[in-house]
């Protein structure tokens, strides 16, 4: 640690009383036995107090426990900043839209619905940046949904996601023309892409935002994300570099709406050879998705676990996916089972989904899984077990056996939804 | 072939539980494991050295008990493992983490092929593999599910997407992140378990593997933390009661405006 940042408790303040401990998202604070000459005891004795203790190897330094202390023990010093970079020159919000095969992403019509909130809070410009080959025809769809200006790269070797020239393209136009904010959606494109971009050009860089707002005051960024599976949420900010780069989960933000008649100033740009040029080649892309469905972007999502029994019980989960326009997810369990392919897994070692509504037949809820589907905005639950964790987070719970209630459920929404 | 595997060493969620009280995790106690991901990028490269021979390397930037994870590594068929340890790391973002992790690779020397897993379990960013290749400058395959063919000069693998895969070829050297799909780990061996006792832990500081020092730890993170904070939890909410066709009708009518 240089010197500049340093955390410190004041023993003379701190009175031990666990607030900091409990607060500390790395696990880095203990409450330890302190004798008058500053030495740890393992036992309690005579002259000694019991006084928190910061492993510095384990702190980040993020002042959770500052803000928590009610006795002001803790001292926070932050460097001094030096004299700051000229950012004024940055100005304007990004929205990297993502397409494939021609088709633009809903991601990014999500962010660019959020990316105008922001950059009416900055006073700047929405800007929508997309690449890719025979894409002209996209620039309409972009300014319908409010960018003030689209940046368009087209050239034969945009046509599919490579890392290397997408991030040579990205690289050349935020130097250009220096956003303030670039957004892209947390894909795995998304995520691929903008890491490269980030490291190559100095900028800060935050996954898989949840929410996002801006500083008035400071003209900042201010970016939400869950972190220890969303069990912690953090704010994170980039005070001295530029842009502020952001990737963005799937399903959070609202899309930006239609306008068939708004026109955006349009910029094309046409690079050299070594900047298209990639290292890696795309030899084949293959769809394997069984149901359509893409999980992350579907808005229904119908999910059987082990108590599935087996593979093909699943029909009956598939049906109800069916009847729904759903997309069908699998808890680990049923995976690793051999029940359905690695593709569907929702949970941690899988996809973090964030639908409108989850139904969950069949699974329990271990933790692994609640990480990756708790944010949904509807749960159900199906399950025989009275007791499982799985209702502790569903708006709706039944306790019964899914063999009856899955195929009864999907009687009922064939119902409605004819009816309308 | 050299190959070289980053792992971190990570909270154990399975025991991870909730104060019920502060609504915040429960540390305490809680074991410390290797990502779930990295297991999958140390069984690849393992699996790499079986067939083509060579040497693995694991590696990681942590606190000086992270030495355990990479005796674990170890145990499960890495040969050298490299523990990149200084106070001055603390506060690392995902730009400095990377950035200290290529001095250090730079330092180990030529490398074949770069393995590391899609992202980790307690800050799931899946920003350090790609930033890794991208300071070392060699190209990179994130996500890949099968690695399909591989020489001495290029591999073909499998790169998994939201709708499928794409087979995609690269030249070696070069970094894959990898998902749970590409293999089954193995369990340690009684050998693997008595080298890993034997094997001496490398350990670098910052000044040893040449770091800048205005590029790692907090001075050379361009992200701050400014506020940590719990969610409201999420509560359950009612428990439907009664016969089958009385609950499915009761459902679909409360879900009619979710699912039109």
């Amino acid at each position: 640690m240089s010197d500049k940042n340093a955390i410190s408790v004041i023993l003379a303040k701190c009175t031990g009383c666990t607030l900091c401990v409990r607060s500390c998202p790395f696990g880095a604070i203990q409450i330890l036995n302190i004798s008058a000459e500053l030495n740890v005891h393992a036992e309690q004795g005579r002259g000694m107090n019991k006084k928190a203790v910061i492993d510095m190897s384990k702190c980040n330094l993020c002042g959770a426990c500052v803000d928590v202390c009610k006795f002001k023990a803790i001292e926070l010093k932050r460097a001094a900043k030096g004299p700051k970079k000229d950012l004024s020159a940055y100005k304007d919000v990004w929205v990297f839209c993502e397409q494939k095969k021609g088709v633009i992403q809903p991601i990014s019509f999500e962010l660019l619905g959020e990316g105008k909130k922001l950059a009416r809070k900055l006073g700047t410009k929405l800007c929508a940046v997309i690449l890719g080959s025979d894409i002209e025809a996209k620039i309409d769809e972009l300014s319908a949904r409010g960018a003030d200006k689209v940046y368009i790269v087209d050239a034969p070797g945009l046509k599919f996601y490579q890392d290397d020239p997408y991030t040579k393209v990205l690289v050349e136009l935020v130097s250009e023309y220096k956003p303030e904010v670039v957004l892209c959606g947390a894909t795995t494109i998304g995520r691929s892409l903008i890491s490269r971009v980030a490291v190559k050009i100095d900028a800060g860089l935050t996954a898989d935002c949840t929410g996002l707002d801006i500083d008035e005051k400071e003209k900042l960024l201010l970016q939400t994300r869950p972190a220890f599976g969303g069990n912690i949420m953090a704010t994170i900010i980039t005070p001295n570099h530029r842009p502020q780069m952001a990737t963005v989960r799937h399903k959070v933000m609202k899309e930006a709406e239609i306008h068939k008649t708004h026109k955006a100033e349009v910029i094309r740009k046409k690079y050299p050879d070594n900047i298209i040029s990639s290292r890696t080649t795309l030899l084949d892309v293959i769809e394997e998705i069984e149901e359509t469905v893409n999980l992350t972007e579907a808005d229904i999502i119908v999910s059987g676990g082990s108590g599935m029994g087996g593979p093909d019980n699943f029909a009956i989960v598939k049906e109800l996916a069916k009847v729904l326009g759903a997309a069908v997810g699998s808890s680990r369990r049923a995976v690793d089972a051999g029940w359905m392919p690695y593709s569907h897994q929702v949970g941690q070692t899988g996809k973090t989904v964030c639908p409108k509504l989850y139904i969950a037949c069949g699974i329990s809820g271990q933790i692994q899984h609640l990480i990756g589907m708790q944010s949904s905005k509807v749960i159900v639950a199906i399950n025989k077990d009275p007791d499982a964790p799985i209702f502790k987070v569903a708006t709706y719970g039944i306790v019964g056996d899914l063999f009856e209630i899955i195929p009864a459920l999907t009687k009922e929404f064939r119902k409605i939804l004819k009816k309308c | 072939m050299n190959i070289i595997v980053c792992i971190k060493q990570v909270p154990n969620t399975t025991d991870v539980k909730i104060d019920p009280v502060t609504n915040t995790l429960i540390r305490d106690g809680v074991e410390s494991v290797i990502n779930p991901f990295d297991a999958y990028a140390i069984e690849e490269s393992v699996r790499l050295k079986e067939r083509f021979g060579g040497k693995v390397t694991v590696i990681t930037m942590g606190p000086p008990q992270a030495e355990n994870a990479l005796k674990e590594a170890i145990s499960l068929g890495c040969d050298e493992a490299i523990l990149v340890s200084d106070r001055k790391f603390a506060g690392s973002d995902t730009w400095a983490t990377s950035y200290t992790l290529s001095c250090a690779i730079k330092k180990i020397g030529a490398f074949d092929v770069i393995l590391c897993g899609k992202q980790a379990s307690d800050g799931d960013t899946a920003q350090v593999g790609p930033g890794i290749s991208t300071h070392l400058d060699v190209p990179q395959v994130t996500y890949v599910k099968k690695i399909e063919d591989i020489s001495s000069s290029k591999a073909k693998v499998e790169r998994m997407t939201e709708e499928g895969y794409d087979i995609v070829e690269t030249p070696l050297p070069c970094l894959f992140t990898v998902v749970k799909e590409i293999n089954t780990p193995r369990l340690p061996s009684l050998k693997g378990m008595m080298k890993a006792k034997s094997t001496k832990i490398t350990k670098w500081t910052a000044d040893d593997i040449g770091a800048d020092p205005k590029s790692i730890g907090l001075e050379g993170s361009p992200t701050r933390v400014v506020k940590i904070f719990t969610p409201p939890p999420r509560v359950g909410g009612q428990i439907l009661k009664g016969d089958t066709c009385e609950i499915a009708g009761k459902l679909a009518e409360l879900l009619k405006d979710v699912v039109i």
